[in-house]
């Protein structure tokens, strides 16, 4: 009798056991996807809201150099050529910086206070918020700047698209010299070691062993570090100086495609207009999207092989 | 022959350490002169006054930025719950379902949901949750937030659970327990320290964020502890003030730039420490 019924809690737990199993297996795979779907439906809203512009403006959009909110004409590419001209130009400028910063740690001092002091700043430069940069760039970059301007020159307007590429590449160098580092510690120690059993110097080694072999690492952290300068919205929006014309130099004021929509967004009047601004978020998302998968399946590559 | 290019080759090398580190050296420079701006400019702001009053209109003097920060504090609580849940329950899938088809598509939307402009993730909460509850919310900016943090938490998770070996999930299943209670019992708690970890880096960023709160949690100059009402955060304050013309505000934006570089630094620091203490080795 006794044994009977401990055989039926048995089968009970272990049928109770089973539903939680199951149970458990269902939320974690619905959790994933929800990701997924969360995806889709930030592509698919962003997509319906935009319809309006869409319809009227069409592929037209991207080309037509006037936004003017008054008249009801709207035409993306003074933004497209603000944001990439800031993005590159910054890209540029922190390049140099983060290589040095890469082949620092990553070949020089691998470990030691030089290492682990270089590391840290460069962690805390990460941790910086975006709004800080902006607001330091605004009281202090942009004066600078605009002395340099007067001793040239150039009309000092002080914030434009330089000023941006500048902030916007000391927020980048971080980012990109810690791809860059990872990549560069992949490189397999026995073909650097061949080289220095030929007789060739650290300098040689690093620039005709270790850098080509992780160049393509090192363009994948160059990518993913332009897409993130692509969508960086606020430091730029303080210092790009908000104009809706076509940028004429690299001195002059103008927009970016994150900035516009930061500036005109919670002020926008009429359908068209909001319409106008959530496309180019629309293109803004879709750039993106493209580069981080572009930057991330090269990592991934990369990675496996070694 | 051979001696004059050997020279020439150690002066090469011996330039290009130079100037490897001297590059490096320059890179810090701006981390440098920021902290000294804010700290100069900022410092001078604090005083207890300062975090326990509201802001005061233009021509009044003093004025603090409570506001800001109980906002700020509220955001992120909104934002934390959901993210922290489905990031964990997203996280473990990744990791235990590596190489399946639907964890590679999970994997990429996660990279590509953090590679997605902040601002856009802005514009999403005001589709989402603005516009269907007819005004700007702390709930909305939380959301927005929440969308941020979630990938991040995915990936540590994902990480942490990685470097647990596979013995030790072997062994508990070995013993009849069954996979839900083993995830829970005993590979959640091996991680926990890791995924402690990402979840604390993650509110650092995200309570930084700026450009996700614009037209969600919008802003607010009095104290609101009501989740369907507007509300301050830290660095909408200091965007509102660095960005108007009077000097008496930008005062109050070196201050709250003080207090939110010292926020995420200490957040910073401390998980730094505690990853060193918690760190559990197999």
């Amino acid at each position: 009798m006794e044994n009977h019924s401990s055989v039926k809690i048995a089968a009970i737990t272990r049928h109770s056991n089973q539903k939680a199993e199951f149970a458990f297996q269902k939320i974690l795979l619905l959790s994933a996807l929800a990701i997924l779907i969360l995806l889709v439906a930030i592509f698919l809203s962003l997509l319906f809201q935009s319809i309006d512009s869409l319809k009227i403006f069409g592929f037209s959009f991207v080309v037509r150099k006037t936004w003017d909110p008054v008249s009801g004409n709207f035409g993306a590419l003074p933004f497209l050529v603000g944001t990439l001209w800031t993005s590159f130009l910054a890209l540029l400028i922190s390049l140099p910086f983060s290589l040095a910063l890469a082949i620092f740690i990553g070949e020089y001092y691998k470990e030691g206070i030089l290492h682990s002091v270089i590391k840290n700043v460069t962690d805390l430069l990460a941790g910086i918020p975006s709004i800080i940069y902006g607001f330091w760039a605004l009281f202090v970059l942009v004066p600078i700047v605009r002395g340099f301007q007067m001793k040239f020159g150039i009309f000092p307007y002080g914030v434009g698209i330089f000023t941006a590429s500048l902030i916007l590449s000391v927020m980048i160098i971080p980012y990109s010299a810690s791809i860059s580092r990872e990549v560069i510690s992949l490189v397999p120690s026995d073909i650097k070691e061949a080289a220095f059993s030929l007789g060739a110097t650290r300098q040689e080694v690093i620039t005709k062993v270790v850098l080509p072999y992780a160049r393509s690492g090192i363009g994948a952290g160059a990518l993913l570090a332009l897409g993130r300068a692509l969508g960086e919205t606020m430091a730029v929006t303080m210092v790009i100086g908000n104009s809706n014309l076509l940028p004429g130099s690299l001195f002059s004021p103008g927009n970016t495609m994150a900035s516009v929509i930061a500036n005109e967004f919670t002020e926008a009047t009429g359908r068209l207009h909001v319409s106008s601004l959530i496309e180019v978020g629309l293109l803004l998302f879709l750039v993106t999207l493209v580069i981080n998968i572009m930057g991330k399946y090269i990592i991934r590559k990369i990675s496996v092989e070694a | 022959m051979t001696r004059r290019t050997s020279k020439l080759r150690i002066t090469k090398d011996r330039g290009f350490k130079t100037l490897v580190i001297c590059l490096s050296f320059l890179s810090m420079v701006p981390l440098l002169l920021i902290l000294y701006y804010i700290i100069k400019n900022g410092l001078p702001a604090l005083n207890w006054d300062f975090f326990k009053d509201l802001p005061r209109p233009v021509g009044e003097k003093g004025g603090g930025i409570a506001n800001a920060i109980i906002g700020s504090c509220i955001l992120v609580v909104i934002a934390s719950q959901p993210s922290i849940i489905l990031g964990i329950a997203a996280g473990i899938f990744l990791s235990d379902h590596k190489g399946s088809r639907v964890a590679y598509w999970v994997g990429l939307a996660v990279d590509v949901l953090q590679g997605t402009p902040s601002i856009i993730i802005g514009i999403i909460a005001y589709l989402w949750v603005v516009i269907p509850m007819g005004g700007f919310s702390a709930l909305s900016g939380g959301i927005a937030l929440g969308l941020m943090m979630l990938p991040m938490i995915i990936k540590a998770t994902e990480e942490t659970l990685n470097l647990i070996p596979a013995s030790l999930k072997e062994a508990s299943l070995a013993l009849g327990v069954p996979y839900y209670r083993t995830i829970l019992k005993v590979v959640l708690p091996a991680g926990v320290s890791g995924i402690m970890t990402g979840v604390l880096i993650s509110i650092a960023r995200v309570g930084g964020e700026t450009a996700p709160l614009l037209f969600t949690a919008f802003g607010n100059a009095f104290m609101n502890w009501n989740a369907t009402k507007p509300v301050n955060a830290l660095p909408l304050l200091i965007y509102n003030y660095a960005t108007s013309p009077y000097p008496e505000w930008h005062r109050v934006a070196w201050g709250a730039s003080c207090v939110l570089v010292g926020l995420v630094f200490t957040l910073n620091i401390f998980v730094r420490i505690m990853t060193r203490r918690w760190k559990v080795t197999f």
